[in-house]
């Protein structure tokens, strides 16, 4: 536990680029100490929510670690994991829940979420997800836009999603970065922030920014190419400049420049990137453009021709998140098929099945089972561990939190769903969810059904049963 | 040729039957003949020149039916050239009837006949106060002849925040409007004599809008009015009354708050299940809207309006079945409770000896995503289970591709 937790604290040191202030009282402050760089950056103020120790009973665990324990119970306490198994030992003062004919996985991650910054109720006044005015924003943050009350929040986490990365939109070649979020009910993005999550950048290649910067450019695929590229050059030269001057600290800082300074760190690579990219061959081009500039692509998002690339992919460890089924609604979309998932698992690279929709992101374990089914159905041999894996493990290895969360191992973060029934049946429901510990949610209890303000008074159906 | 394949008599065997209009038959045969059921029972002698399909321990079911899509008028949806859908510049569109915009020839109609839906309703899309007129199609055909079911269902409109820029940018505008339209029709059809002498004051919309109100108008064809709003659907219920119009309600996301009142007006509504984010054009959206309105009594038909993805209509109905529907009443709303509403029960919906031979056989549970389908009759053919997609995905199944 003391291990996962000094991993944490080493990332999020990485990835704020900068530690935040070591003044010692007394001393003049150096030219270090005056600059902003270095000091805490909308640092994360989670805590996790205190819950008696729980155990469940007599429930089929299915771990996304490789084992499906009919009849097993697990512990959690004080946030973590603390034995999974067909029997163990559970505190005294543990809440027993009966898990008789229930399920319990890991909570799931959602890697592309647009909640609160499309927020309901969806006018113009909440349409926070693209700062479509540049085609490269590198230097807009996903939670400066986040509205915690959006009233998307509490559906989702009755679906059992417990961890997004909410993205910027699309419409940019560099959209921003992504906010990497425990999705609890809060007063503000800080407390929801996942302690030691790296940021992610969102990039987005074909139909959308050549469509959205037609006039100014760019207007053509080779343009977008053209845009990353003229993005990164710049972002080498202002990398240079800062590490020579972080070395001695002599004279002046060099100026801060947001757009570059997240660049740079993605050069660094302390923020993954994710990549919004429809098309086989536009994948290829961009992994040749991580080569060009030394980074590395974490996951392509919506990769609806992942299948075309399979063994690409599995070359180069990059992760694809994308959908059961969803294709058409425009050309680039055009060769989404029902097994992308289960032909990219065959080749041995990493499927994460996403959501990118406030209604999908309520049903990914529904999805993820179209899609396993689909290629079970095609003789493709996929395990029901490893397809839940591709909303729970896969997704945290995306988010560089694997070894925190995604899978039902002891130590790991206490992020829990029991399911109603079999989770990749139509007919189950998240019945109790788990996070860090706490019940964020419970079906059957409506003094565990959070509300947000918005939904008091205006909406009125309860949330057991929206 | 054809007349030698219609000929043919299909005998589906062993399966457990879903006639939707009774009880389940258990080991039971559906019998195809000339593209209609011959006869659907437990102990039926099939024919010896029949074609057998062993469905033992499958479930055979209706083909299902979508009313809600755009199935065959839209193909990729931001490229306008493949879109049908909708008629700009006209806010009361009443005589744009999409037949002639639908393409037999979409990759949708195979991608989604595969999946077990063999029927949809091909509608008009857009925000206009009046679209036009949608029409039946089944799944499988060379021409748009071949697939209609009819000419016309009647008459989509809508009552929500975004067709009331119809009406001067307020609902009560566009329902002043609704109603001057009507009134304009119903003197249109009383002095179309004078009409043609231009003896009369100018009218609120084109004659041929005015003339394709008038089934509408007599009860003789359905209103169908797009309405989420609690006081939506109350206005479109009040105008129904006021005109005795033979109304359908659609989307209908607050329609669970007076479920009760939609009932006793013996209103069928047209339902997305999954719908639950809440808008400012319905705050009180929700997943149990459907089992709802079908306890209450209303006539319930459920759709999946994602044309793309229609064949998740089956999805749709194992959800609602999750929030509260019956089992049965879900099988209804995506097979005879359709066809009820779109006036074409008679021919389709369910598994009865005359009906025309839509029937799927599936490996079990149809709303169950573990469950794939076997075998698919449209009209009484057997339909290859094959679509660009399957075609995609052999073509890739193993690395590099032989193009």
């Amino acid at each position: 536990m003391k291990r996962i937790l000094s991993i944490a604290l080493t990332a999020t040191a990485c990835a704020s680029a900068g530690a935040g202030p070591s003044q010692a009282p007394g001393t003049a402050p150096t030219a270090a100490e005056t600059t902003s760089v270095s000091r805490a950056q909308y640092a994360s103020t989670y805590q996790r929510k205190t819950n008696p120790p729980v155990v469940i009973r007599n429930a089929t665990i299915m771990t996304a670690a490789g084992q499906e324990i009919a009849n097993g119970s697990i512990v959690l306490r004080d946030g973590r994991i603390v034995a999974v198994g067909p029997t163990v030992d559970a505190p005294a003062d543990a809440v027993v829940v009966d898990g008789t004919g229930k399920y319990v996985t890991p909570g799931l991650i959602d890697t592309h979420s647009h909640l609160g910054v499309y927020a309901a109720p969806g006018t113009q006044a909440e349409s926070d997800g693209n700062e479509a005015t540049n085609p490269v924003t590198a230097e807009v943050w996903a939670e400066h836009s986040f509205w915690p009350q959006d009233p998307q929040i509490p559906l989702a986490i009755a679906g059992g999603i417990t961890t997004i990365q909410a993205l910027p939109g699309s419409a940019n070649l560099i959209g921003g970065r992504s906010a990497v979020l425990k999705l609890i009910p809060a007063r503000t993005v800080q407390e929801m922030k996942f302690p030691g999550a790296r940021y992610g950048l969102k990039m987005a290649c074909g139909e959308n920014p050549k469509r959205v910067y037609r006039q100014r450019g760019p207007s053509t695929r080779m343009g977008n190419m053209a845009g990353y590229r003229a993005a990164f050059i710049e972002a080498e030269r202002y990398r240079r400049k800062w590490d020579a001057w972080n070395k001695d600290h002599k004279g002046d800082a060099p100026d801060r420049n947001l757009r570059n300074e997240t660049l740079a760190e993605v050069l660094r690579g302390n923020i993954y990137v994710q990549n919004h990219c429809y098309r086989a061959d536009e994948m290829a081009l961009m992994l040749d453009l991580a080569r060009e500039f030394g980074f590395r692509i974490r996951s392509f998002h919506h990769a609806v021709e992942a299948y075309k690339i399979a063994d690409l992919l599995a070359r180069d460890s990059v992760a694809v998140s994308i959908w059961a089924d969803w294709y058409g609604f425009k050309e680039e979309a055009m060769d989404g098929i029902q097994g992308n998932a289960a032909l990219v698992q065959q080749a041995g690279a990493r499927p994460v099945i996403h959501s990118d929709s406030p209604s999908g992101i309520q049903r990914l374990n529904q999805e993820a089972a179209k899609a396993m089914h689909y290629g079970q159905r095609a003789g493709i041999e996929i395990t029901r561990d490893q397809a839940l894996r591709w909303i729970t493990l896969n997704p945290a290895w995306v988010l560089g939190l694997d070894s925190l969360v995604g899978s039902l191992e002891a130590g790991k973060m206490a992020d829990v769903v029991m399911w109603s029934g079999d989770p990749f049946s139509v007919y189950s429901k998240a019945v109790q969810v788990y996070n860090d510990g706490w019940l964020v949610y419970d079906r059957n209890d409506p003094a565990h059904q959070p509300r947000t303000d918005f939904e008091l008074w205006q909406v009125l159906a309860p949330g057991s049963d929206r | 040729m054809i007349a030698v394949m219609l000929a043919q008599t299909i005998a589906i065997t062993g399966g457990t039957v879903y006639p939707v209009s009774g009880p389940k038959i258990d080991n039971a045969t559906v019998l195809i003949r000339d593209g209609r059921i011959a006869a659907v029972g437990a102990n039926l002698t099939v024919p010896a020149d029949a074609v057998r399909i062993d469905a033992s321990g499958k479930w055979v079911t209706p083909g299902l039916i979508d009313g809600g899509t755009e199935m065959g008028l839209t193909e990729i949806g931001l490229a306008p050239g493949t879109n049908d859908q909708r008629l700009q510049g006209n806010e009361v569109a009443a005589s744009f009837n999409v037949a002639e915009g639908i393409n037999p020839a979409s990759t949708l109609i195979a991608i989604t006949r595969i999946e077990g839906v063999t029927t949809a309703l091909a509608a008009p899309g857009g925000n206009a106060l009046i679209r036009g007129q949608p029409v039946l199609i089944d799944l499988a055909g060379e021409t748009v002849e071949a697939m209609l079911i009819g000419r016309s269902v009647g008459v989509v409109a809508e009552l929500s925040e975004s067709s009331k820029e119809a009406g001067g940018g307020s609902r009560a505008g566009a329902a002043a409007r609704l109603r001057r339209v009507f009134n304009d029709a119903l003197e249109y059809g009383r002095r179309r004599t004078e009409y043609t002498r231009a003896q009369m004051q100018e009218l609120a919309a084109p004659a041929a809008d005015l003339e394709a109100l008038l089934p509408v108008l007599r009860g003789q064809r359905p209103l169908i009015v797009v309405a989420n709003r609690r006081s939506d659907i109350e206005t479109a219920l009040r105008i129904a009354q006021e005109y005795k119009l033979k109304l359908i309600l659609a989307g209908t996301a607050e329609g669970w708050m007076i479920a009760d009142r939609i009932a006793r007006a013996g209103v069928p509504v047209l339902v997305q299940p999954l719908d639950n984010i809440p808008s400012y054009d319905a705050l009180g959206v929700r997943y149990e809207n459907a089992a709802r309105l079908a306890r209450a009594g209303v006539k319930v038909a459920l759709l999946e309006t994602d044309t793309h993805n229609a064949r998740n209509l089956r999805q749709q109905a194992g959800n609602a079945v999750s929030y509260g529907m019956s089992w049965d009443q879900a099988l209804r709303a995506v097979t005879l409770a359709p066809a009820d509403i779109f006036g074409v029960a008679e021919r389709y919906g369910s598994l009865e000896s005359g009906k025309v031979a839509n029937v799927v056989v599936w490996s079990g549970d149809p709303f169950e995503l573990a469950t794939g389908v076997e075998h698919v009759f449209i009209r009484g053919r057997e339909i290859p289970l094959r679509s660009r997609q399957t075609e995609l995905f052999e073509r890739y199944r193993s690395l590099p591709p032989k193009y």
